[in-house]
């Protein structure tokens, strides 16, 4: 089951560039919620200091509080149990090129250690179910690589990847930017079916695709977050002239 | 008029088109050419002395005729395996810190810089150090060491690979995309876990390359050897003791004057060349049979 988040006076910095300033919100469990912006305001970065990604860069550093159901992650805790439990997706396809599908998937479970046969073949089932590709996958789970789908199978590889771990929140960066149409709607199909049983946050560069796949939706702009609520008001009647102005394609 | 300066600049960009198509044939053939003609002149001077004796006799005592390169055939192996068993770890592992822990850091620095010297030191600079340090009688008080042997061989040999595994892992690592290390952080798999299981099998093809580069360029060196494994005219695969090897023993006929020598020498060579071509390949076999259909 997913999880709720709350932020608190979050600050991010790459080098001496102050990427977010005093972020404040909190994101319900179990629904979808999307960030927008222009590039470069911080949105990226800020779902990466979400399961402690942001750190990865040795010239990263955060302040503030994240609670991910009610825990703070940056209190005793270590970063590797933080990213089982938030899961991620990223913006362009990435599934390890060696990798059979069937390994991609259980590749979060199998290198954290877990080396039951019979229990593995069930969750990589049931991710790519969950990810629905498993019909179109099935027959080659172990024989082709995951470097051999096509770009919007691979994305929905990774989701399943994602998932095969288990864990409660599920970010998105901008996961079908690099993708046609089809496979675009395929996985806006996927995040509805998810919000069920994840809380989904999703960064995305396409209003309409916030529109369509969330309840909430937080709009950011030179590191700061300028509004964040329910996407209907945010898209009819946002309280800010500046996320007006981006919705109206003023700027941006 | 402006369709015919059409035509002329369309036929203008076909012949440079056909131009640089032929350059490109003409320096592949530069490339293939010395292979091909070294190859068979080998063979046209080696392949008549190859027979069973030459892979199951040791050297003719001096003076007679007929005998064969078994010994130098299973010293080279011996001594082969032993430098990879030293150059492939060491060089497999400081080319892992170098591209993934190390970077950017003085130390690395340092080791990528002396790896590169390393890599430029003339194999005769390699053999007289290797006899100073481990072959000269005043370290004959630890175990293998103060005397010719086949160890102080595989030493030589295996300092030799490690420059080229290092830097060559270092650069094969450099090239897996970030976001495939992202992928592994992402879903929780620690640093050195993600590094050895995601990052380095994925670089795993251009990493075998590399060593298998650095194999062949040692199983033909003959310098390092003079001053370490020494040669042997007699069967021996101690490591304790001096050892036959085929470039030693091509080298010991190529300078004596009896024609029969000559051409055991050319049979030696063109075995050399055919074992290392084999090995690579058997070694390639053995890494790809693994690999997925349409995996890159």
């Amino acid at each position: 089951m997913g999880v709720s988040i709350e932020v608190q006076n979050l600050n991010a910095w790459y080098g001496a560039n102050h990427t977010l300033q005093d972020i404040n919100l909190n994101i319900p469990a179990n629904h979808a919620t999307a960030l927008i912006g222009p590039s470069g305001c911080g949105k990226s970065t800020f779902v990466r200091c979400l399961n402690r990604m942001h750190e990865t860069n040795p010239i990263a550093r955060v302040t503030g509080s994240v609670k991910i159901g009610g825990r703070d992650i940056y209190e005793d805790a270590k970063p590797v149990e933080i990213r089982r439990r938030v899961g991620m997706v990223f913006q362009r396809p990435n599934p390890f090129p060696t990798m059979s599908i069937y390994d991609n998937v259980a590749a979060g479970l199998k290198l954290n250690g877990f080396r039951k046969r019979h229990e593995l073949d069930e969750v990589v089932e049931k991710s790519l179910k969950n990810s629905a590709l498993w019909d179109e996958v099935k027959d080659d789970l172990k024989k082709k690589s995951g470097a051999s789908l096509s770009g919007g199978q691979q994305q929905r590889l990774c989701i399943a990847r994602a998932l095969a771990v288990d864990p409660e929140v599920l970010l998105m960066d901008e996961p079908a930017s690099a993708l046609d149409p089809v496979s675009t709607s395929k996985i806006e199909d996927l995040i509805f079916q998810l919000k069920s049983q994840y809380t989904i946050v999703i960064v995305t560069h396409n209003m309409q695709q916030a529109a369509r796949v969330a309840e909430k939706t937080g709009f950011f702009l030179n590191g700061r977050m300028v509004e964040f609520d329910s996407t209907h008001k945010i898209f009819t009647n946002p309280s800010d002239k500046r996320t007006e102005d981006y919705i109206t394609g003023r700027f941006g | 008029m402006a369709a015919s300066a059409m035509a002329i600049r369309s036929r203008l960009r076909a012949a440079t088109d056909h131009l640089v198509t032929a350059l490109a044939i003409l320096a592949t053939i530069l490339v293939i050419a010395p292979l091909a003609v070294i190859f068979g002149y080998l063979v046209y001077k080696g392949a008549s002395s190859l027979n069973l004796n030459f892979f199951t006799k040791v050297p003719a005592p001096e003076g007679e005729l007929g005998g064969g390169m078994a010994n130098a055939i299973v010293g080279s192996g011996v001594l082969l395996a032993l430098a990879s068993l030293i150059g492939v770890p060491i060089g497999i592992g400081s080319g892992i810190y170098l591209a993934e822990f190390g970077r950017g850091t003085k130390l690395a620095n340092a080791v990528r810089f002396t790896a590169d010297v390393l890599n430029g030191v003339p194999s005769i600079v390699m053999g007289v150090t290797a006899y100073a340090l481990i072959v000269a009688p005043h370290v004959s008080f630890l175990p293998f060491l103060g005397h010719f042997s086949a160890f102080s061989g595989g030493v030589a040999l295996g300092i030799m690979m490690i420059p080229t595994v290092c830097r060559s892992t270092e650069e094969m690592l450099l090239m897996v995309p970030h976001a495939v290390r992202e992928a592994a952080l992402g879903l929780g798999v620690p640093n050195w876990r993600s590094t050895l299981s995601i990052t380095v099998r994925t670089a795993s093809p251009g990493i075998i390359t590399g060593c298998m580069l650095a194999f062949a360029r040692v199983a033909g060196e003959t310098a390092p050897l003079l001053f370490t494994a020494l040669g042997n005219q007699f069967w021996s695969t101690s490591l304790n003791e001096p050892i036959a090897a085929l470039p030693l023993q091509i080298y010991i006929y190529a300078n004596s004057p009896y024609d029969d020598q000559h051409r055991l020498a050319w049979a030696g060579a063109l075995v050399l060349i055919v074992l290392i071509v084999l090995a690579v390949s058997l070694v390639r076999w053995v890494t790809s049979r693994g690999t997925l259909k349409g995996s890159s």
